[in-house]
C-alpha cells in the first residue's frame, strides 16, 4: 500500500479546474479503482463513467497524464512511481461533468450509415460464409465503441473536422459492413461524401490508441479509399462516367 | 426544469417535460432492445426505450460464452426437445414449464434473425454459425464469437435498432411507475442522469428489462448498472417477484489481485477443454460428481481426454457439470485447505490447447489476464473462484405474454423470473433475452393497440416520487450511500451467500433492517447535475428491496436445490419441488414472502423432461427423419 498524489478535473465545459486527492494504492489497482476510492471517501458527487471494469464496454474512457485510455485497463504499476498522475475528460468532446464527455456527436454519425442490408432470397435460408471471408470482418465488430481513436484524430480535435469526417470507428464500422459476405448495399459514394474519408491523411495516431488492437488505418481505411478511388478517381472510370453520365456507374 | 434545493415543498409540476408511449422499454441490453425492435414492426406503436447508461454499454456486452440454440450445426443430433431437457434438469425441474419450451422452441430462430440482422458469428466449417460446448448442454449448443458474444449481441441489435424509428432516451434513470386509479400501467416517472432533471413517461405499456441485481454481494461480475431497479420498481407498484432465493454463483471469477476480484472468466475456458485442479495439482471434479449426471459423465480424465478430441462415444468431463455443482465444488476443496495461493482453484487451459487455439478462441480471457493480473494464460493456470453472476428469479410473468400481475407491465431477460428455474445453464440467457424480449414486445403492441387511449396518471404520485428522490439532496446531512452499499454487500457475501443456513439468514434480515432505516437518513452532497452519490442512493432502496427478497425467500425454502444451497437441510426435498416462493408488498407496507403452489405441467412436456438420454434420442432420431 502507498499513498499517491492524484489531480483529477472538476467542472464542466465552461469552467473546472484540476484538484488534488490522495489516495493509497495497493497491488493490482487501476486507475478506475482509484477513481471509485475517491468517489466514495472523498467525493461522492465525482462523475465518471464504466461499467463492465474489463476492458470489454468501452465507457471509461479518459485521458491519463494526457494520453487517451480505458481507466479500468490502465494499472497502477504501469505509471511512474512518483509522478502525480493526471486525469482528464476525452479532449475532443465536450465536457458534461469532471472527467464525463459528452459524446453524442459519435452517436449521430453512426446514425447516417446505411445499415446491414442483405438480400431478401438470402435471408430465407441460413447464411452460408466461410471462417476466411469473415475474419476481417470480425476483426472490425470487436470495436467496444471506447472513442479514443474518435478522440485522438486529429481530424476531429480540430473541431471544424467534425461536420466533414465520420472520424475511424466509423471508418471502420463502414469497412465492416463494405466487407460483409451477405451485404448487399453500397456505401462508396457516402463513405466519399456523407462520411468524409478523404479528410484522413493516414497519420496512424487512431490505430495507436485502440484498445482492441484494431488495424484501423491500415485495414480500414486504406481500402475503403481506394474503393473510392476505383469508383471515382480511376482515369478509366472517369472517361466513363463523362461518355455515359454518372448514374450508370453507381448502380453497376 | 430543473429542480434545485427548496424548490420541493411547494412542488409545482405543471412544467415538467412528458412523453407520450404506447409502449415503454425500461432497460438496453439484450432483452429491452429485442422487445423495442419487436414493437417497433407494429403499424402505429410509438416505441420508447430508456437506458442508465449509454446505448451499447448494458451488461450484456460483457457475456462471453456464447447463445444457447438447438440450430444442430456441429452435432445434427440436437433438437429443441433436448436443449429442453437440459434446461429443466439444469433448473433442478423448478423451471416455468411453458417459458422452457417456449425458449428451447424458439431460439434457434432467432438467432437465425440475429445473423440476418448483421451478426457475424464464429463459422463451422461448411459455413454455418458454429457451436461450442458449455455446461449442462448435451450437445455443443453455443452459438458465439470467440468469448465476445454480448458485444456482438448488443451492437447488432443497436445498429439495427436505432432504424426502427425508437425513442432513445439514454443515461436517463427510471425511479418509479404510475398507475390509473383501476390499477393499470399509466406511465413512469424518471431522471437524466447528466442535467438531474426529471421527466414523466406517459406511456399504456412499461416493458422492464432492467437486468438483475448481483450489486448486492461483495465478490460479483456484474456492473454499477445491477442495483434491481426493476424488482424495486414493479414491487413498489404490486408486482410479485419469484424464486428469489436461486442466486447464480459463477464457478469462476478471477480472484487476485483484489481489486478485480470477481470478474468474469467465462466457461467457455471450460467448454474449450480447461481443466480444474486443486493445490494438489488433483483434477478433484472427479470426486463431485452427482448421481443424477452420472451415467452423463466421464470417469476417467482418459475418457474426458477422449472426449475433448471429439469422440463421440465418450462422456463429458466434469468441469462442464451445472454451475452450481462446479461453485460448490471450488468452495469445498478451498474450505478444506486445498485452494490456490490467494484462495481459488487452478483452471488451467495451457496444458490442454496450444497457445494459437487459446489466443484465437479465448482472446479476451488472454487479455484480460493478461492486463489484470499479468498472467498469461497460454502459460499458466489461472486462479479462480466462485462470483455472484445471475439472478433466476425475478419479477413474475405469464409464460406466454411476458405479462406481470400489473395491467400493462411486462418483464422480460434477466428482470423476468421463472424461466430458469433453480440454475441457470451457461448460454441460456443470452438466447432467453432474444426470445422473451421478442416475445414481450409482440405482446405488449398488442396489448396498448386495444387501450384507446393512455390512462391518466395521477399528479400527486408524480409528486411524491420527485419529492423522494429530492429529499436525498436537499437533507442537510445524513448517512453516506456508499458506505450503506457496502455493508450491504458484505451482509450479503457473509449471510446469504453460496452456503446457507438459518441463523446466518435470520441475521442477514436483521441487518437489512437495520440498513432500511439508515437508508430513510441517506444523504448525497453535491446539485443533481451527474451526481453519482445521488443516483447511488436513488438505487440503494432497490438493492434492499432485491435483498431482503434474497434473504426471506432463502430463509423459507428448507432445502437445497440448484443454486440454494443450505447447510442445514443439504438434500433436495421432494415436497419442495411443488412450491415457487413469492414476495409482494403486503397490505401494511411490509414485505410478505409465502409459498405457492406450482401448476401441473402439460404431460407432453413432462414426459420429454423426464425421458432417459437414449430414449429422448432414438425419439429425436425419428422426428429427424420424418
Ligand atoms: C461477465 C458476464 C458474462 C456473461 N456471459 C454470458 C454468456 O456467455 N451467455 C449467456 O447466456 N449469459 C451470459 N451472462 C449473463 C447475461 O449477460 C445477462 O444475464 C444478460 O445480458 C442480461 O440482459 P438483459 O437484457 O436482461 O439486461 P442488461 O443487459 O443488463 O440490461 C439492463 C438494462 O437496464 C437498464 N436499467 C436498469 N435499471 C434501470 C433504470 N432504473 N432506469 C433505466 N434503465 C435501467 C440498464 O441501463 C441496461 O440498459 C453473462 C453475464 C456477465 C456479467
Ligand atoms: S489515420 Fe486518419 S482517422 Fe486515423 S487518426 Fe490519422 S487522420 Fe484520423
Ligand atoms: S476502433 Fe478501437 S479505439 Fe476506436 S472506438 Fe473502436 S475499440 Fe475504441
Ligand atoms: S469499464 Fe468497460 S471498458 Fe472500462
Amino acid at each position: 500500500m502507498k499513498e499517491r498524489d492524484f489531480k483529477i478535473y472538476r467542472g464542466d465545459d465552461e469552467r473546472g479546474e484540476l484538484v488534488n486527492y490522495k489516495c493509497n494504492v495497493s497491488e493490482g489497482m487501476v486507475v478506475l479503482d482509484v477513481i471509485h476510492r475517491i468517489q466514495a471517501d472523498q467525493a461522492n458527487d465525482l462523475a465518471c463513467r464504466w461499467n463492465c471494469k474489463a476492458g470489454k464496454c468501452g465507457s471509461c474512457s479518459v485521458e491519463i497524464n494526457g494520453k487517451p485510455r480505458l481507466a479500468c485497463m490502465t494499472r497502477m504499476n504501469e505509471l511512474d512511481d512518483n509522478e502525480t498522475v493526471v486525469i482528464t475528460p476525452l479532449k475532443s468532446f465536450p465536457v458534461m461533468k469532471d472527467i464525463v464527455s459528452d459524446v453524442s456527436w459519435n452517436y449521430e454519425q453512426n446514425q447516417k450509415i446505411k445499415p446491414f442490408s442483405p438480400s431478401k432470397k438470402d435471408t430465407e435460408k441460413d447464411f452460408v460464409m466461410m471462417q476466411k471471408d469473415v475474419d476481417r470482418v470480425q476483426h472490425f465488430r470487436k470495436c467496444i465503441e471506447c472513442y479514443l481513436c474518435q478522440n485522438m484524430c486529429h481530424v476531429i480535435r480540430d473541431n471544424e473536422g467534425k461536420d466533414k469526417f465520420a472520424g475511424p470507428r466509423y471508418m471502420t464500422r463502414l469497412a465492416s459492413l463494405e466487407m460483409h459476405p451477405m451485404d448487399n448495399a453500397d456505401r462508396i459514394e457516402d463513405v466519399k461524401d456523407l462520411h468524409g474519408s478523404g479528410m484522413c491523411n493516414i497519420t496512424r495516431c487512431c490505430t495507436e490508441v485502440c484498445p482492441e488492437e484494431i488495424q484501423i488505418t491500415d485495414d480500414a481505411i486504406i481500402p475503403l479509399k481506394e474503393r473510392v478511388v476505383d469508383r471515382f478517381y480511376d482515369p478509366i472510370m472517369m472517361l466513363f462516367r463523362k461518355l455515359f453520365g454518372k448514374k450508370k456507374e453507381t448502380t453497376n | 426544469m430543473i429542480l434545485t434545493l427548496g424548490e420541493f415543498s411547494m412542488l409545482d409540476i405543471s412544467g415538467i417535460k412528458r412523453l407520450q408511449f404506447d409502449v415503454l422499454v425500461i432497460g438496453a441490453g439484450g432483452a429491452g432492445l429485442s422487445a423495442a425492435i419487436s414493437a417497433s414492426q407494429e403499424e402505429g406503436i410509438r416505441v420508447g426505450l430508456v437506458c442508465k447508461s449509454l446505448l451499447g454499454k448494458a451488461h450484456t456486452v460483457m457475456a462471453e460464452g456464447g447463445m444457447a440454440a438447438a440450430l444442430g450445426n456441429v452435432d445434427d443430433r440436437d433438437d429443441w426437445k433436448i436443449h429442453f431437457r437440459d434446461t429443466m434438469r439444469g433448473g433442478k425441474m423448478l423451471n416455468n414449464w411453458k417459458m422452457a419450451e417456449i425458449h428451447a422452441r424458439n431460439a434457434p430462430e432467432r438467432v437465425r434473425e440475429l445473423e440476418h440482422w448483421g451478426a457475424v458469428f464464429d463459422r463451422t466449417r461448411d459455413g454455418l454459425i458454429n457451436q461450442r460446448n458449455f455446461g449442462g448442454h448435451r450437445y455443443p449448443r453455443l452459438a458465439h464469437v470467440g468469448d465476445r458474444t454480448g458485444l456482438e449481441m448488443i451492437r447488432t441489435l443497436q445498429d439495427h435498432g436505432i432504424h426502427q424509428g425508437i425513442d432513445i432516451q439514454m443515461e436517463c434513470t427510471a425511479l418509479d411507475i404510475l398507475k390509473d386509479k383501476s390499477g393499470k400501467v399509466s406511465g413512469i416517472v424518471s431522471m437524466y442522469r447528466e442535467t438531474g432533471e426529471f421527466i414523466v413517461f406517459e406511456t399504456k405499456t412499461l416493458i422492464f428489462a432492467t437486468g438483475g441485481a448481483g450489486k448486492s454481494w461483495e465478490v460479483t461480475s456484474n456492473s454499477w448498472e445491477y442495483t434491481g431497479d426493476g424488482y424495486g420498481m414493479a414491487y413498489e407498484a404490486g408486482a410479485e417477484l419469484i424464486d428469489m432465493e436461486f442466486n447464480q454463483f459463477h464457478p469462476t471469477g478471477m480472484v487476485w489481485p483484489p481489486s478485480v476480484k470477481g470478474i468474469l472468466v467465462t466457461e467457455g475456458v471450460r467448454g474449450e477443454g480447461g481443466i480444474l485442479k486443486n493445490s494438489e495439482g488433483k483434477r478433484f471434479m472427479f470426486d463431485y460428481i452427482p448421481e443424477k449426471f452420472a451415467n452423463e459423465t466421464a470417469d476417467t480424465e482418459e475418457e474426458a481426454a477422449r472426449w475433448l478430441k471429439g469422440d463421440k462415444s465418450a462422456r463429458r468431463p466434469p468441469e462442464l457439470l451445472t454451475r452450481d455443482v462446479v461453485a460448490r465444488a471450488i468452495n469445498t476443496e478451498v474450505k478444506a485447505g486445498r485452494g490456490s495461493v490467494h484462495g481459488g482453484a487452478y483452471l488451467d487451459i495451457a496444458t490442454q490447447r496450444s497457445a494459437e487455439d487459446i489466443k484465437r478462441k479465448l482472446p479476451s480471457m488472454y487479455h484480460q489476464f493478461k492486463i489484470l493480473a499479468e498472467l498469461d494464460i497460454t502459460k499458466e493456470a489461472m486462479e479462480v473462484g466462485p462470483t455472484c453472476h445471475y439472478f433466476m428469479g425475478g419479477i413474475k410473468v405469464d409464460a406466454e405474454t411476458s405479462m406481470t400481475n400489473i395491467d400493462g407491465l411486462f418483464a422480460c431477460g434477466e428482470a423476468a423470473g421463472g424461466m430458469h428455474g433453480a440454475n441457470r445453464l451457461g448460454g441460456n440467457s443470452l438466447s432467453d433475452l432474444l426470445v422473451f424480449g421478442n416475445l414481450s414486445g409482440v405482446e405488449a403492441a398488442k396489448y396498448a393497440k386495444k387501450l384507446k387511449s393512455i390512462p391518466k396518471s395521477d399528479d400527486e404520485d408524480i409528486k411524491r416520487i420527485i419529492k423522494s428522490a429530492t429529499s436525498i439532496l436537499n437533507r442537510e446531512k445524513g448517512n453516506n450511500p456508499y458506505l450503506i452499499h457496502e455493508d450491504l454487500q458484505k451482509n450479503m457475501q457473509y449471510n446469504v451467500g453460496i452456503i446457507r443456513t438459518k441463523d446466518e439468514i435470520a441475521d442477514g434480515i436483521e441487518r437489512i433492517e437495520k440498513m432500511k432505516e439508515e437508508f430513510k437518513e441517506v444523504k448525497a452532497p453535491g446539485t443533481s447535475q451527474f451526481n453519482p452519490g445521488w443516483h447511488e442512493a436513488l438505487a440503494l432502496r432497490n438493492l434492499l428491496i432485491s435483498s431482503e427478497a434474497v434473504a426471506k425467500s432463502a430463509l423459507l425454502r428448507e432445502e437445497s436445490r440448484g443454486a440454494h444451497t443450505r447447510e442445514d437441510f443439504p438434500t433436495e426435498r421432494k415436497e419442495w419441488l411443488e412450491y415457487n416462493i413469492i414476495n409482494k408488498k403486503g397490505t401494511g407496507g411490509e414485505m410478505e414472502t409465502v409459498k405457492v403452489k406450482r401448476s401441473e405441467p402439460d404431460n407432453e412436456l413432462k414426459r420429454i423432461a423426464s425421458s432417459s438420454i437414449e430414449d429422448l434420442e432414438k425419439e429425436v432420431k425419428l422426428d429427424h427423419q420424418k
